[in-house]
Parts: structure tokens; C-alpha cells; sequence
């Protein structure tokens, strides 16, 4: 398979392991479902980069299962992350926000669906370390633009119409500065609970911090 | 006298061009002979029937939408089948596909005779004219029963609600008036005359390369109006706007199938993929959304019809303007780094795998827009029943610059046995504009 998707690799890093500094993002070890899902996006025009449009415009459902599940079957290590850039304080506000969410703007918090390790859940929900910060930066931004959408109901969307453009940079200082931890592979979670609807994701509604409204 | 003068010259000039408007309309008359009938056994409806595997419209109608290749232009990306939306750029503005499902803002309200009437006679149901985007100058061949079927498959899909958006085009391309002079130049209703001298299997291929496939659509130079030389030529041609090259039917040395055993054009057309080339760029499309859904039989009489194609070689006048290529050091560096390690050191490729690029046709292509776009964005061939899990070269746009392209590509231009023009960096440059599109 692995000679099969050598033009995944050309951007995304041998083995799709993905260069810390670079603006592709790792894709080897992400959850399969939510691999999956993002290829349908890209060929679908849910998501826009017309190199990866391009590239997957003419390939069925089943192919994009069988590349998904190759990455997702990756677990490599990973290097540390790049120094930390930005502000202390703004780090600060990006790992409250991640940790905790702000209930009173009605905002989960990312551990809530991403896992407290951050590490994302089987099969649909990815991990968040790992991640250039311009790459993180782009996707909540195009989110809360609606520049990137998901299968809906689109939940990433409703949390990122909720966040301003500091708290975006502060939560993508914060999390690209974490470490992966050596195993990174998402852990399937067959308690999960959301706090908000997901289209694409199989599990009930209802986390510890669902938002008021 | 001098006022007398003026007003008999200017009666004259009305006079010639009421008669030139009076022409004009004339020739855009709708064909007043055939408001239908058939074509002979052998080669329209009675042959679909056969080929769809069913007598029930609905099927054939499926079948022969299909080979009308009608999906692409009439879907958004990303949007319902057949719902229109796609903005079709031309060197004239913009043309937005219509909405063709079962809606009244699509085909409701019409009926055989209307849809008949586009097809055959390029009107739409009010009237209009309609720009030659869509490709009557070719379905005007096509028969009575075959439209009839089609209209009943698009009616029976899910009606779905969408406004079709009017066109974007310029000045004067957006008057009526325009498009009947360009008509009037350029089309006439026509039926598709079978050659009896000829095997039925070659009248079906040429029914369904010259009719539905409308293959010339892209495999022949249009003029400066826009207009192919006609349904008969397919000797090659720059796609405008998307910058593809779609090479010549015709000659042997581009795109010509003469010298290529049937099994290996039927495989190419069904599968994307031969043991002779593959299927890229807008050729993947065509795979993808039409041919491989065709019957064995009417890809071999596709074949049949091709590879009888009065041969004739491409004129190579713009290319020997430009100087020959050369293997310059910078160019066979850039090769051992990037592409090597699929394509071979000397360039023999991996079969079933990366394709080889000594001896391979498409490296001589004139222009050289198509290696361009390769390299530049890659490409996976069409997921197909024979190659599920094809495989995929990553695009090298974020990786090499114009003057590494050029490079790069003279490199594979003047080395193997190929003895193509150089690549400059300014061709390149003009194609990676189009692929950022």
C-alpha cells in the first residue's frame, strides 16, 4: 500500500509523518474514520486545497477507506515539538481554553471530544499534537469563516463561530508547543459522550461540560 | 444631390443588412425536415437497447447519458448529480451548467419534442439559442428515440431545487444576436449518415465518437469564434481555459490508436489504464463519468472506429521554433532526485506501477502543457473495476520552481531517445497559472 500512496508522502512526510515545521500535517496515526472523512471532504469540496481536490477527484469511497486505514495504521514516533512561540500569557489562555472551554460562552472544552491526552478518539476524532501552528491556526480559521466544513451537523463549526481570532492563536501557541506522546494512537472510548451534535461521528450527546445552549 | 446620395447609400446599406439579418435567421431556422425518426439497425436506439440490457427506457436513457458524457459539465463539484451549477469558464465568460433533474427549475415541464428540439436543433424550450458549451453541433446527429430515452432517465432522477444561474459572458457574447451569427457560421441541424461500405460495428463507433462522446470537444484546435473544423476532427488541440493538450486522435506519434490491438483501446477506455498509456487529466474524467460504464461491444466499436481514423501527422511548425532540448546537468540532478526512485534511472518505470517515460508518447507532446500539469499537481488514474487501487504521483508544485520544472522536464525531452523542443520556464510559468484554477 505503502507504494500506492507515495503522493500522500510527498507532502505529508515519509510514512505521513510530517515535517514539525512544515504546513501539511501529520497524517499517519490519526484516526481512520476521521481520515476518512477528510478525504471525502476534499473530494467533495467540503474542504478546499485543490492539490489534495485534484489528486482524490476521481477516486471511490472504497479506495478512501483503504488509504485512511493504511495512515491510521502508522504509529511512529514523533520529534519534540519547535520552541514555543508567542506570548506566556497567551499560552496560558490556550491551555485554559483547551482544558476547561469558557461555559459562559458556551464553548466545550477541546478535551471534552479530543481526548485528555489530546491524542483524538477511535475512529472518527482526531488527535490535536503534532500540529504545525500555522496548519491549526488555517483550520480554525477557515472553520469559523466556513472555509472548511464536516459531515453535519458540523459541531467544529458551531465551536469555532464562538471563538475569537486571540483565542484561536492562543489555543494553537498552546497545543503545537505540546509534545506527542510516544504512543499517540487514538484510543477507541466506547463511553464517549459529545457535548455537541457531530455529523460523521457515532456517539451520544451529552459530555460532562455540555455547553448551556 | 448630396442629400439624395446619402439617403440611397444608406437604403442600400439597410436594405443588405436586413437581408444578411433576414439570412441569418434563416439559417438559424430549426431543421424543418426531421422533426424525429431513426437510424438505420445497427447503430442508434435498437443497438442501446441491446447495449443497456434493457428494453425500459429509463435504463437506456441512463446508458446513453453516460456516453453523452452530460455528469461533469452538469454538476457543481461537490453538488447533487445533474443539478447543474458548474461554471463552465470559455475564452468568452463564463457559461453556467443548467439544472437537467426532474425539477421544475430543471426538465419538468419538458417534454420529448422540447428536449429534442436542444438537442437536435440547439434551442432551448423557449427559444433561445443555446451556446455551443453544450454540444449540440455534435448530439444533432444523434436519433429521435435515443434523445426521447435520455429525457426519460434525466426525468426519473430525484427532482432537485436549484435556479439555474444565467451565464457570465462578455460582451457581445452575451447577446442572442451574436450567437446566431455564430451559428449561422458555424451550425446547422445535421442527422448522422451511416457508411454502408463500412462494418455496423465502425458506423456505431463513429455514432457514438462523433455524436455523444463529442470526443472533438476536445481532441481539435478551435478557431478564434470558438468553433471545432466539426465532429470529423480529431486532430488534436489545446483545451482553452483548462490548458490541457488534448493530443491527436489521428497521428500515431500523439494520442493515435492505429498501431494499438483493440483489447488495449477497449482496456484504456473501460479502465483508465492499458499496457499502452493511461488516462490523465481531463481524459480521467472522461474515464471516470463515461466510458467505463460503456458495454465491451461499444468500446470495441469505439475502437474499431478509431483505429480506421484517416491518418495524418500532427504539423509541428510552432515547435521548431523553439530550441531543441537538453540534458543539462541541473535538469538530470533534479531527476535523480525527485523522480528516480518511480520512474527509473533510465526512466524504464515499474509495470503495473510508474509509468515509464522512455518511449512514452506523452513526453513529446507539443505543447509540453500536460507534463507541466503533471508534475505540478500529480494525479491518481480513475478508481475503475479494473484498477481499484490505482497509484498516485504527488504533485511537485510546492517543491519545484518554474526554472526547476523546466529543467526537469527538458531533461526527459532530450534524453532516452526523445528529441523534443525545450521547456522554458515562461511555459511553465503560463500552465501553473492554469493549475491553480
Amino acid at each position: 500500500m505503502a507504494q500506492r500512496v507515495l503522493a500522500c508522502t510527498g507532502c505529508h512526510g515519509r510514512e505521513g509523518h510530517a515535517a514539525p515545521d512544515g504546513y501539511y500535517p501529520r497524517i499517519a496515526g490519526k484516526p481512520a474514520g476521521y481520515l476518512f472523512n477528510q478525504l471525502r471532504n476534499f473530494r467533495d469540496q467540503r474542504r478546499h486545497y485543490a492539490l489534495m481536490s485534484g489528486l482524490l477527484e476521481f477516486l471511490d469511497d472504497d479506495y478512501l477507506r483503504e488509504i485512511a486505514a493504511h495512515f491510521a495504521s502508522l504509529d511512529l514516533p514523533y520529534p519534540p515539538p519547535l520552541a514555543p512561540v508567542g506570548s506566556a500569557a497567551q499560552r496560558t489562555a490556550g491551555e485554559a481554553l483547551v482544558r476547561r472551554g469558557d461555559a459562559a460562552r458556551g464553548l466545550p472544552a477541546c478535551n471534552d471530544c479530543h481526548g485528555a491526552q489530546m491524542t483524538g478518539r477511535a475512529p472518527f476524532i482526531p488527535g490535536l499534537l503534532g500540529l504545525p501552528r500555522d496548519y491549526l491556526n488555517a483550520q480554525l480559521g477557515a472553520w469559523r469563516s466556513g472555509q472548511r466544513r464536516a459531515q453535519a451537523p458540523d459541531c467544529m463549526a458551531v465551536v469555532a463561530a464562538r471563538l475569537s481570532p486571540e483565542d484561536i492563536g492562543a489555543v494553537s501557541a498552546w497545543l503545537a508547543a505540546q509534545p506527542v506522546p510516544i504512543h499517540s494512537a487514538p484510543p477507541v472510548d466506547p463511553q464517549l459522550r459529545l457535548p455537541l451534535p457531530c455529523g460523521g461521528v457515532d456517539a451520544p450527546i451529552g459530555g460532562a461540560s455540555a455547553p448551556a445552549r | 444631390m448630396k442629400a439624395r446620395k446619402t439617403s440611397i447609400a444608406l437604403a442600400v446599406v439597410a436594405a443588405v443588412l436586413l437581408f444578411l439579418a433576414a439570412l441569418v435567421a434563416w439559417l438559424n431556422r430549426d431543421d424543418p425536415t426531421r422533426p424525429g425518426g431513426d437510424l438505420p439497425p445497427g447503430v442508434g436506439a435498437n443497438v442501446a437497447t441491446a447495449r443497456a440490457g434493457s428494453a425500459d427506457p429509463v435504463a437506456r436513457g441512463e446508458y446513453l447519458v453516460r456516453a453523452g458524457s452530460c455528469l461533469g459539465c452538469h454538476t457543481e463539484p461537490g453538488g447533487e448529480p445533474y443539478a447543474g451549477g458548474r461554471a463552465i469558464e470559455t475564452p468568452f465568460g463564463i457559461v453556467n451548467s443548467p439544472n437537467i433533474t426532474a425539477d421544475v427549475t430543471g426538465l419538468a415541464a419538458w417534454s420529448n419534442d422540447d428536449f429534442w428540439r436542444a438537442m437536435h436543433n440547439g434551442r432551448s424550450r423557449d427559444g433561445r439559442l443555446l451556446y455551443p458549451a453544450f454540444p449540440y453541433p455534435n448530439y444533432t446527429r444523434l436519433a429521435r428515440a435515443d434523445s426521447d430515452a435520455m429525457l426519460a432517465y434525466l426525468k426519473s432522477l430525484a427532482p432537485v431545487a436549484r435556479k439555474s444561474r444565467p451565464h457570465e459572458l462578455r460582451f457581445p457574447f452575451d447577446q442572442q444576436a451574436s450567437l446566431a451569427v455564430w451559428r449561422a457560421l458555424f451550425f446547422r441541424p445535421a442527422r448522422f449518415e451511416t457508411d454502408p461500405a463500412r462494418p455496423a460495428s465502425w458506423n456505431r463507433g463513429a455514432y457514438l465518437v462523433e455524436t455523444l462522446g463529442h470526443c472533438n470537444a476536445c481532441h481539435s484546435r478551435r478557431n478564434v469564434f470558438g468553433a471545432t473544423a466539426g465532429p470529423l476532427d480529431l486532430a488534436g488541440g489545446l483545451i482553452p481555459v483548462q490548458n490541457w493538450y488534448a493530443p491527436s486522435l489521428t497521428d500515431n506519434a500523439e494520442a493515435g490508436v492505429g498501431d494499438w490491438p483493440e483489447r488495449e483501446i477497449v482496456a484504456f477506455l473501460k479502465h483508465g489504464l492499458s499496457a499502452r498509456g493511461s488516462a490523465q487529466g481531463p481524459m480521467a474524467e472522461v474515464v471516470a463519468r463515461s466510458t467505463r460504464y460503456l458495454s465491451d461491444d461499444d468500446l470495441a466499436a469505439m475502437a474499431v472506429y478509431l483505429v480506421a481514423l484517416p491518418s495524418g501527422k500532427v504539423d509541428r511548425a510552432d515547435e521548431r521554433k523553439s530550441p531543441p532540448a537538453s540534458a543539462s546537468e541541473r535538469g538530470a540532478k533534479l531527476y535523480a532526485t525527485h523522480c528516480a526512485s518511480c520512474h527509473g534511472e533510465k526512466g524504464e518505470g515499474v509495470a503495473g506501477a510508474y509509468p515509464a517515460l522512455a518511449g512514452n508518447r506523452a513526453v513529446d507532446l507539443s505543447p509540453p502543457a500536460n507534463l507541466v500539469h503533471m508534475v505540478l499537481r500529480g494525479g491518481y488514474l480513475p478508481t475503475t473495476a479494473g484498477n481499484p487501487r490505482p497509484f498516485g504521483m504527488p504533485p511537485f508544485a510546492t517543491v519545484l520552481s518554474d526554472a526547476d520544472v523546466a529543467d526537469v522536464l527538458s531533461f526527459l525531452r532530450a534524453s532516452w531517445g526523445h528529441r523534443a523542443a525545450a521547456v522554458s520556464t515562461l511555459e511553465v510559468r503560463r500552465y501553473r497559472g492554469a493549475a491553480s484554477r
